[in-house]
């Protein structure tokens, strides 16, 4: 999933100062499992600036909402029916870094701005705890690694390791953290299919990287690229 | 326990025509029902005395209370919220007072956060046969009340 981390109060309250009708809306998937920005997140946020800004004297209408999934149109349209969103003045945004721009770009007249800082993709460690898995690279080598991504693993994003630092099965960029090219080596040893670590992994594809990027799914394709024909 | 009613303490100061009304703190008490509701109905019983504006929140567990919750109580005009739970190593779900202990910290650095300041809030461990402890707790989170002044959120909201 997607992991957010929510921006400090000050800079919130700073965004959002002036305006005397706010829409606090979250995201009911990733951010609401790394309890970021879901309803309970919404709630909090919302109480606090109904009380700091209410102690300062300023008389603000603070509504709050929460969608399935920001980053899904459909969801910001059903919020559209349940919300008069032209009546405020300035949106919050409880989601990722997407959902803040997909509700900017459906409800465009009005400012949206952003609670959340988007920090990785990752996965739960424990509760209250996520750790970065995968820095969705475009061309998974995870097949080959022994399921562990050397891109996010490996501080220096190695896809042929380990490198010459690495000692007693710690990296030399960060020993507090293991080698992951020795954890790839051992887990492959583990499961008997070593000879993998001898495949040299070509050099990535950088231009894959290219910003924005778009991807299309095969059964989808004549509706987006030109010239597509399906009769 | 009773449902006691909030009277507004009054004082007279000066001639007859000067009557001021002494601040008297809303106190929310959000507690666990197998210890500091157990201990707050033992202190009805044995008539110990506590000042009459502090309303109880009764929940299964400590561990139930949300950040939310707390703010939200606060939002709503109380001037201090006191959480009482089990002693810890006596939960009845084993660690839903150590969950709330670390909600209660994070909620105190919230409300630090909006101005209105940390301190009306304390999580309290009191067991089922500590009234004192309750009376004490009421006690205290009154007088940090006192100190810090009314909740404004609250007079806006009459
Ligand atoms: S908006 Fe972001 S947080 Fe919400 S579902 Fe989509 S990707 Fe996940
Ligand atoms: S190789 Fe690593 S960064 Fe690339 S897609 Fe796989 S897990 Fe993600």
């Amino acid at each position: 999933m997607i992991v957010a981390t929510r921006k400090p109060f000050t800079e919130i309250k700073d965004l959002v100062s002036g305006h005397r009708k706010i829409l606090i809306v979250g995201c009911g998937t990733c951010v609401s499992v790394c309890l970021a920005g879901g309803e309970i997140e919404v709630s909090i946020l919302a109480s606090q600036l109904r009380i700091a800004l209410g102690l300062e004297g300023d008389d603000v209408q603070i509504d709050e909402a929460i969608v399935e999934r920001q980053c899904n149109r459909e969801f910001l349209v059903l919020l559209g029916k349940k919300k008069n969103m032209t009546d405020y003045d300035v949106i919050v945004s409880m989601a990722c870094g997407a959902g803040v721009q997909l509700l900017g770009d459906v409800y465009d007249q009005k400012p949206v701005v952003p609670a959340l800082n988007t920090v990785f993709i990752g996965i739960e460690e424990g509760p209250g705890i996520w750790a970065e898995r995968c820095q969705s690279c475009g061309n998974c080598v995870l097949g080959e690694t022994g399921d562990i991504c050397p891109i996010t693993m490996c501080p220096k994003g190695l896809l042929n390791g380990p490198c010459s630092g690495s000692r007693h099965g710690r990296c030399e960029v960060n020993p507090e953290i293991e080698c992951a090219w020795v954890k790839i080596y051992d887990r492959l040893a583990a499961r008997g299919d070593l000879e993998r670590i001898s495949k040299v992994l070509p050099p990535r594809k950088n231009s894959r990287r290219a910003h924005p990027a778009v991807a299309t799914h095969e059964a989808y394709k004549r509706r987006f690229v030109k010239d597509e024909k399906i009769v | 326990m009773e449902q006691q009613t909030a009277q507004p303490e009054m004082t007279v100061i000066g001639g007859v025509d000067e009557i001021v009304e002494e601040f008297q703190p809303k106190i929310e008490a959000m507690i666990c029902t197998y210890c500091t509701y157990a201990a707050a109905d033992l202190a009805g019983s044995q008539r110990l005395q506590y000042p009459p504006t502090v309303k109880i929140v009764k929940y299964p567990c400590t561990g139930r209370i949300s950040v939310a919750h707390i703010l939200k109580a606060f939002e709503l005009g109380a001037d201090a919220v006191l959480v009482g739970g089990c002693e810890v190593g006596t939960c009845h779900f084993i660690e839903g007072n150590l969950r709330a202990t670390e909600r209660v910290a994070y909620a105190k650095k919230l409300l630090e956060e909006t101005g209105l300041g940390g301190d009306r809030l304390e999580m309290f461990y009191i067991s089922a046969s500590d009234s004192h402890g309750f009376v004490n707790a009421v006690n205290e989170m009154t007088d940090r009340a006192k100190k810090m002044g009314p909740n404004f959120l609250g007079q806006a909201r009459g």
